[in-house]
């Protein structure tokens, strides 16, 4: 279809030929329909597979992002329901305990001692003291690692409370003891309408082993936090205990909540929620988004590849196609106007031939008479013997009828070539051919002193072809070869033997030359160097149409500044042909 | 020898056929094929020489009238057109025949004649 060299199809620059009003053109503009062509195609087959990956392309996205936000939401249920049964557990068995022990009992330490002990055994982690506050706030009795027996929390914000709901979960704080903790406290009532209070400190260490024990999947971070957004337990990545977050407090809702968040940096993350009823507390689960989009990243990565590599390998089928197609139709466009050239050729040859024709004719009978006339007179002259002494008539008649045999050769000869355009295949001489053509261009010849050699060796054959198509050949060429030359040239016609079925005409001119990369398109159709002074392009392209049509070939060496030599090889026996090849000859 | 000559061109046919009688051939000469024909009624010639392009009666049509009257009859044809090659597909098969393009020289024109005769078959 193209060449390595030279990528740009033959049809490109085609489209600009100017042509003269009334002249035979190209059907199409060869550059636009190639581009038109392949933009249709190119998105009538492109759009629909951009398409449908785009929808899958989002559609992937969009369920990997959904499959993530349903696990992180399921992952905050489990946990929430972990965390809330750990504090309704401890709570319960303080209110078991407050509402079985009276509050003499409790108010032992030695029993309340007993009672930690037995807690701490049967709930595991978690029970650091327990104490007892009597209405005024006072701790009556305190057993725990940190000594305060009378502390008086009369005042406190969690005591107000207790007293408000009889049950309280704090948030979790330092308190005295400087150590995160939180407090459960559940009131009881006493008969006397005063009441005590079993207030119980539980450490945040068994909610950080349940949180910490989670597999979180893309660099996942779970943890607590207050309704003021202070942490209550240490978190991965999002500050120690008691720290604020660096997120905004979650909206509240008294169900699992997923969203798609970012942190300050502007890191996506998927967030899920859960506010853990009756506390303070609010789960959290925070997973980066880039982290765990890494799998669809690859997909995406791929998906892309796939989509380029096939847009790229459809393009370059259809530019393929296109090119082939629209240099095909431009090959027959081309064929078409050429024969359409060479129709008109031939026209215009057998006009100027019926025109020879009828002028010799017509000159023909005046000759004829006064041949004739002259003849007389010379007959008479010299058969009655009345004027045979005078040299000087006789010179004048003889010159008379000179001249009318001379005129006479002239148009002996028009009538010859006239009858010799129509095709008939007959043995030629191609020394007397050759002769034929010279004697047209002699006079030319002679006023520019271009010296002509012929050399037509006697052994060669006689050889079976179209007369008429053979002088037009040698006409052509020759009249080439006398445009390329200045006055004083040479031309030199050599006939040769070339091989047993052959023959070979050489006309070599010492002319201008043919530049190199002209060579190889002399024979083209419209190809021309002189455009402007009138040539059409076509005198050669006919010429080798002419050579293929009696079966032979045209073959061309030039040389810049020293000479062109057309070799033209002829078969011995013609085969006519219907269809001449393309011509692009050239040696 | 008898001598037919026809041709619409009256200076050329009377010339041509002066020069004949200068060289003592017995030539009549006419410029229509009906004069010639008319003429021919009343007595054979041996030859006819005619130009093969002229009004009403071309030169091959006439040859068949005068062959159809002097069957023994040999032609000669003159013609402004073509060369003897249109001349010999165009009569092929016919009777004897000589073709020449004109102007003729007289002295191509007396050979012609003689060999017509001295070949009794025609085909020079």
């Amino acid at each position: 279809m193209f060449g390595l060299v030279n990528l740009k199809p033959t049809f490109w620059d085609k489209q600009m030929r100017v042509s003269a009003p009334g002249a035979s053109e190209y059907l199409f503009n060869y550059r636009r329909i190639w581009r038109l062509s392949i933009l249709l195609t190119g998105v009538v087959a492109l759009v629909p597979l951009i398409f449908i990956t785009l929808v899958d392309y989002n559609f992937t996205e969009h369920a990997m992002v959904s499959e993530y936000l349903l696990r992180t939401s399921r992952t905050v249920s489990n946990t929430r329901r972990a965390i809330s049964f750990f504090l309704t557990e401890r709570r319960s068995a303080l209110d078991f305990i407050v509402h079985d022990n009276g509050s003499e009992v409790l108010s032992s330490p030695d029993r309340l001692s007993a009672i930690l002990e037995n807690l701490k055994r049967s709930f595991g982690g978690g029970f650091v003291d327990l104490g007892l506050v009597d209405s005024a706030g006072k701790q009556k009795t305190y057993v725990g690692p940190y000594g305060l027996k009378d502390k008086d929390y009369s005042g406190q914000p969690w005591f107000e409370q207790v007293i408000d709901r009889s049950v309280y979960t704090s948030d979790v704080f330092l308190g005295y003891r400087n150590v995160p903790h939180l407090v459960i406290a559940v009131k009881q009532s006493l008969p006397d309408r005063s009441f005590d209070v079993l207030r119980a400190s539980i450490a945040i260490e068994p909610f950080e082993d349940l949180l910490s024990n989670l597999e979180l999947s893309g660099l996942g971070d779970a943890f607590i936090i207050n309704q003021k957004g202070i942490l209550q337990t240490n978190s991965r990545y999002h500050g120690q205990v008691l720290e604020k977050i660096p997120l905004p407090v979650p909206e509240f809702s008294d169900k699992t909540q997923v969203f798609e968040g970012e942190n300050p940096t502007g890191e996506a993350l998927f967030i899920g929620y859960r506010f853990i009823e009756d506390t303070p507390f609010i789960l959290m689960i925070v997973k980066k988004k880039s982290e765990l989009m890494k799998m669809w990243f690859k997909t995406r990565l791929e998906l892309i590849i796939f989509l380029l590599v096939s847009v790229s390998f459809i393009m370059a089928v259809i530019i393929g196609t296109v090119t082939f197609m629209v240099n095909k139709v431009y090959a027959a466009d081309e064929r078409r106007l050429m024969a359409l050239h060479q129709m008109e050729y031939s026209n215009k040859m057998a006009s100027i031939g019926r025109m020879a024709a009828s002028v010799a004719h017509e000159i023909n009978n005046p000759l004829a008479i006064i041949n004739e006339k002259a003849g007389l007179v010379k007959d008479i002259f010299t058969i009655k013997k009345q004027y045979a002494d005078d040299p000087k008539l006789y010179s004048q008649l003889d010159s008379i009828l000179n001249s009318v045999k001379r005129a006479g050769k002239i148009t002996k000869r028009l009538l010859t070539f006239a009858r010799n355009l129509e095709a008939t295949i007959e043995p030629v001489h191609l020394g007397e051919i050759i002769d034929e053509v010279l004697s047209f261009l002699q006079k030319e010849a002679e006023y520019r002193s271009l010296g002509i050699q012929v050399d037509v060796p006697d052994d060669t054959p006689v050889i079976e072809s179209d007369r008429g198509k053979l002088e037009q050949i040698f006409l052509n060429i020759i009249n080439n070869a006398f445009a390329a030359m200045c006055d004083g040239g040479h031309l030199s016609i050599q006939v040769n033997r070339a091989g047993a079925e052959a023959v070979a005409v050489k006309i070599r001119d010492n002319g201008c030359g043919i530049a190199q990369e002209d060579l190889h398109r002399i024979f083209e159709p419209f190809f021309s160097t002189k455009t402007s002074q009138g040539g059409t392009g076509l005198g050669l392209s006919i010429t080798c149409n002419l050579t293929h049509e009696i079966g032979g070939q045209i073959t061309v060496d030039s040389d810049i500044g020293k000479g062109t030599c057309f070799t033209i090889t002829l078969p011995l026996k013609t085969q006519p042909k219907e269809e001449a090849k393309p011509c692009a000859c050239y040696s | 020898m008898r001598v037919l000559l026809v041709d619409d061109e009256e200076e050329l046919v009377s010339a041509l056929g002066e020069r004949l009688v200068l060289r003592d051939i017995e030539a009549e000469w006419f410029t229509t094929g009906s004069a010639a024909l008319e003429r021919a009624e009343s007595g054979c010639f041996d030859l006819a020489v005619l130009d093969m392009k002229m009004p009403k009666i071309g030169g091959l049509e006439l040859r068949e009238k005068l062959l159809a009257k002097c069957p023994d009859m040999k032609f000669i044809f003159l013609t402004g057109y073509g060369s003897e090659k249109d001349f010999t597909s165009a009569t092929a098969g016919g009777n004897t025949a000589v073709y020449l393009v004109k102007p003729v020289d007289i002295e191509l024109l007396l050979e012609k004649m003689q060999t017509l005769f001295s070949n009794p078959r025609g085909d020079a």
